[in-house]
């Protein structure tokens, strides 16, 4: 194909008649403390991962929560596991569960 | 023997009546609608206990049943004028009352969602007012535009409030937990439908409302979605398709459902704004003004009239019970002070 140096996109709207949310009904299985989620952002500000990269454990959990799981499992590599977010959480999510099962789901586990 | 006119039978004046009337002080309790309790007649369940809002209508109708008040129905007062330290009102076919002060309680009325004709309200069938969907659950009918039976409801807050565009900056205080509520309701009646909240701030300022957010999300798996909707279209098939973004991804959306709920606000009734007006004592977006919000709730700038409810702004069941009882207080206060002074005479 012939470059012309742009592209058109595929369209970044989220199509909720498209999503599939099979992954995060499962996920809600292991970790039912993670429909209590109300999206503050704590977990991502104490998150050390988060202060020095891109790496944002809460915009990972929306996204996931919305079915847009293409790009996670490779995100979810910057976690290191300290466990930081879950002692913070108001809402008593056990996160760290929560992106280890997140990790395996993504991974048809 | 001091007689006080309240100028509408809702919740907040008929608690003012009952209490000024057990106290041995005369009213006269004027609406001009056919009956008592309109806003309230046709509720289903009100927050934070779920209790049937029948039995609020029943307990507080029984509540009229004393030798000290005199309700007169159909009865519009249109018109009210102080001399000689009493009042006289005067309705719309000429009959004056007098009394020596006077309560407006003449509560709201709900906002006209057809105004924000984006919404889709009254041009598609499937785009309702938290009121229908209120009928919907009251008579465990809920049915998408084909009337079978839905997969997929929206609700969407702040309708008619917090909106320049309509003229009201103010939040309406209520819709927030009644979606909660509708939702819960729903997902009681509707297992397998899926329900989403599109908000922009969850205000669970109550007690027990915070609770119901958290049972909302994790019994009932209500989806919550930060942003507004803002505009509704027709689909081939006649449901409906929505447009938004989630803000907290910064992500547009889009989304097919039967139902879309608008949380209509509160507005100031016409009853309110009128006499509000007539008086000199409307606020801002015509509700009633209180003297001071914190000493003087129930007293207006005007000496011997007084205000509580839904006139003043918007508040629930529970604020309006309150609200009533405070105001038949402040009424008693003042008229034994003035007797006293009277006597002293
Ligand atoms: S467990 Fe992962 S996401 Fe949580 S604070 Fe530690 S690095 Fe961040
Ligand atoms: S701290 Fe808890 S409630 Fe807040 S965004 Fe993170 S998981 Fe959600
Ligand atoms: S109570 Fe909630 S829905 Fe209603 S106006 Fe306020 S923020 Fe909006």
């Amino acid at each position: 194909m012939k470059d012309f140096g742009f592209a058109i996109e595929k369209p970044r709207a989220l199509d909720t008649d498209k999503t599939n949310r099979e992954l995060y009904t499962r996920l809600l299985k292991r970790e039912p403390s993670f429909a209590r989620c109300f999206q503050c952002g704590m977990c991502s500000a104490t998150c050390s991962a988060r202060n020095f990269t891109d790496y944002n454990i809460r915009r990972i959990h929306t996204l996931f929560r919305q079915g847009q799981t293409q790009e996670l499992d490779q995100m979810l590599k910057a976690c290191m596991l300290c466990g930081k977010c879950t002692l913070v959480c108001p809402r008593g999510v056990n996160l760290r569960h929560l992106i280890i099962q997140m990790r395996k789901l993504l991974n048809n586990d | 023997m001091s007689t006080v006119a309240i100028i509408g039978a809702g919740v907040a004046g008929i608690e003012a009546a009952h209490v000024l009337a057990s106290n041995g002080i005369k009213v006269k309790l004027f609406e001009k609608g056919a009956s008592a309790l309109k806003n309230i007649q046709d509720k289903a369940f009100l927050f934070p206990n779920f209790q049937s809002a029948q039995e609020i209508v029943t307990e507080l109708s029984a509540k009229l049943l004393s030798d000290n008040i005199e309700t007169f129905y159909e009865t519009e007062i249109i018109n009210l004028g102080n001399s000689q330290n009493s009042w006289v009102l005067t309705d719309k076919s000429g009959h004056e009352y007098v009394a020596q002060a006077v309560l407006v309680s003449t509560g709201y009325k709900v906002f006209d969602a057809s105004r924000k004709e984006e919404l889709g309200y009254g041009i598609y069938k499937g785009v309702i007012t938290s009121l229908d969907m209120e009928n919907m659950i009251r008579y465990d009918k809920i049915v998408n535009a084909v009337n079978s039976q839905p997969r997929n409801i929206v609700f969407l807050q702040c309708v008619g409030s917090r909106d320049e565009k309509v003229g009201n900056h103010y939040c309406s205080k209520l819709c927030c937990v009644t979606a909660v509520k509708q939702a819960i309701e729903v997902k009681k009646r509707l297992p397998q439908c899926q329900v989403s909240v599109f908000y922009m701030d969850l205000r669970m300022w109550g007690q027990g409302f915070e609770e119901m957010y958290r049972q909302a999300q994790e019994q009932y798996k209500i989806n919550f979605v930060r942003g507004r909707i803002s505009e509704s279209a027709s689909t081939f098939d006649g449901r409906l398709q929505i447009k938004s973004e989630d803000t907290l991804l910064g992500l547009p959306l889009k989304m097919t459902a039967d139902l879309l709920v608008l949380m209509v606000g509160m507005e100031p009734s016409t009853g309110t704004t009128d006499l509000g007006k007539k008086c000199n004592i409307c606020g801002e977006y015509g509700f009633i003004e209180s003297l001071n919000p914190h000493i003087a709730d129930n007293k207006t700038a005007i000496e011997g009239l007084y205000v509580a409810g839904t006139a003043k702004r918007p508040m629930t069941v529970q604020d309006c019970i309150n609200d009533g009882r405070s105001a038949a207080v402040t009424i008693q206060d003042s008229l034994r002070t003035k007797n006293q002074s009277s006597n002293a005479d």
